[in-house]
């Protein structure tokens, strides 16, 4: 987990910080997102969950315990220091229908991303349906990684891109999520990715 | 690599929000990444454990909201409204401005590029 130029300060962002840059990693459960954030962060992942109503509001009054319609969504993170001014976070959410209901926490989480990598595996493609659909309502570039399990079947790529729908722009990339190397390339898609598109996109 | 599960207890979130889910005025200017740090002084003295906790955790540097939110095992939401109560008060700072709500820096995109190459 330690990165060149990692913080040496232990769990704290250095002095020198002036960026914190936001990236998403999303996909279902079991996808692998927790192993690709812990893969690349210079912290052990950390964890915060949020209550909410079914309705999407968020939970922190007593309102919240009378009504028993609650869930709970997770999150984790990780971080990286990738200059002495500029750390990047990673944020990872599952990307599932009851999610979609809790429309603050993905406000919060989208506000100020870059973009997001959404994680698929091919045994089970249509699982990440709902993490593409959150991402693109929220008009957020990404790519596509294909974590590979065991077994995962393989299919051309071609088939994959007509499967998810994806836009030809769009990247597709393998990655292991448990490989450090790996999950970086899939990070440098993306957002190799994110700056074309923002080139193209602004005025 | 699973993070420790933490439990989200809503009387006891009620209970140490003061029954607000109305966050004081900072509370605009605080996002997941908005970096905080304790200002050193003020006594904690008056302040209640779960405040003490984050301010102390505060003292050693400069921490995301989120970080905050991970380490005091609280949501965010109840982290946040207690944040800017510490800002008010001014137990802490916040660093930066919080970021665009949709960032283009094509000069941060091309640095996060390099700093992620670094690490192949
Ligand atoms: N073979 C393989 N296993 C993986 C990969 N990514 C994750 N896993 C395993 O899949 C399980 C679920 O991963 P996790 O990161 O917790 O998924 P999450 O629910 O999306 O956070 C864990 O046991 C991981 O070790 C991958 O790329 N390849
Ligand atoms: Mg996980």
């Amino acid at each position: 987990m330690a990165s060149t130029t990692s913080s040496d300060s232990g769990i704290y962002v250095r002095d020198t910080v002036e960026t914190a840059a936001k990236l998403l990693v999303v996909g279902p459960f079991g996808v692998g997102k927790t192993t690709l954030i812990g893969a690349v962060s210079e912290i052990e992942p950390l964890r915060t969950e949020e209550v909410m109503t079914q309705a999407g509001a968020l939970v922190d009054d007593l309102k919240g315990v009378e009504d028993k319609r609650t869930t709970t969504v997770a999150m984790d993170f990780g971080r990286l220091t990738l200059a002495p001014d500029l750390v990047l976070y990673l944020f990872g959410a599952p990307g599932q229908q009851r999610f979609m209901r809790v429309a603050p926490v993905w406000q919060q989480l989208a506000h100020g991303a870059y973009g997001a990598l959404v994680l698929a595996d091919t045994r089970r493609l249509d699982a990440s349906f709902d993490a593409m659909e959150m991402v693109e309502k929220h008009g957020l570039p990404y790519a596509v990684a294909l974590n590979s399990f065991p077994d995962s079947p393989h299919f051309p790529e071609e088939e994959i891109r007509e499967a998810l729908d994806l836009s030809p722009e769009t990247p597709l990339v393998d990655c292991d999520a448990r490989d450090r190397a790996s999950a970086a390339r899939a990070l440098i898609a993306l957002v190799k990715h994110v700056h074309t598109y923002y080139r193209e996109h602004l005025p | 690599m699973t993070p420790r599960r933490v439990r989200t207890d809503l009387v006891r979130s009620y209970v140490i929000t003061g029954g607000r889910h109305q966050p004081s005025r900072n509370t605009h200017s605080l996002e997941l990444v908005s970096l905080v740090t304790a200002t050193g002084d003020r006594p904690l003295g008056e302040l209640d454990p779960e405040r003490q906790k984050m301010v102390r955790l505060c003292q050693g540097g400069y921490l995301s909201v989120a970080e905050v939110a991970g380490h005091v095992r609280l949501p965010v939401s109840v982290t946040t409204i207690l944040l800017a109560d510490l800002i008010d008060s001014g137990h802490m700072v916040v660093r930066k401005p919080p970021p665009a709500a949709r960032p283009t820096d094509l000069d941060v995109l091309e640095k996060v590029l390099d700093g992620l190459n670094n690490i192949l």
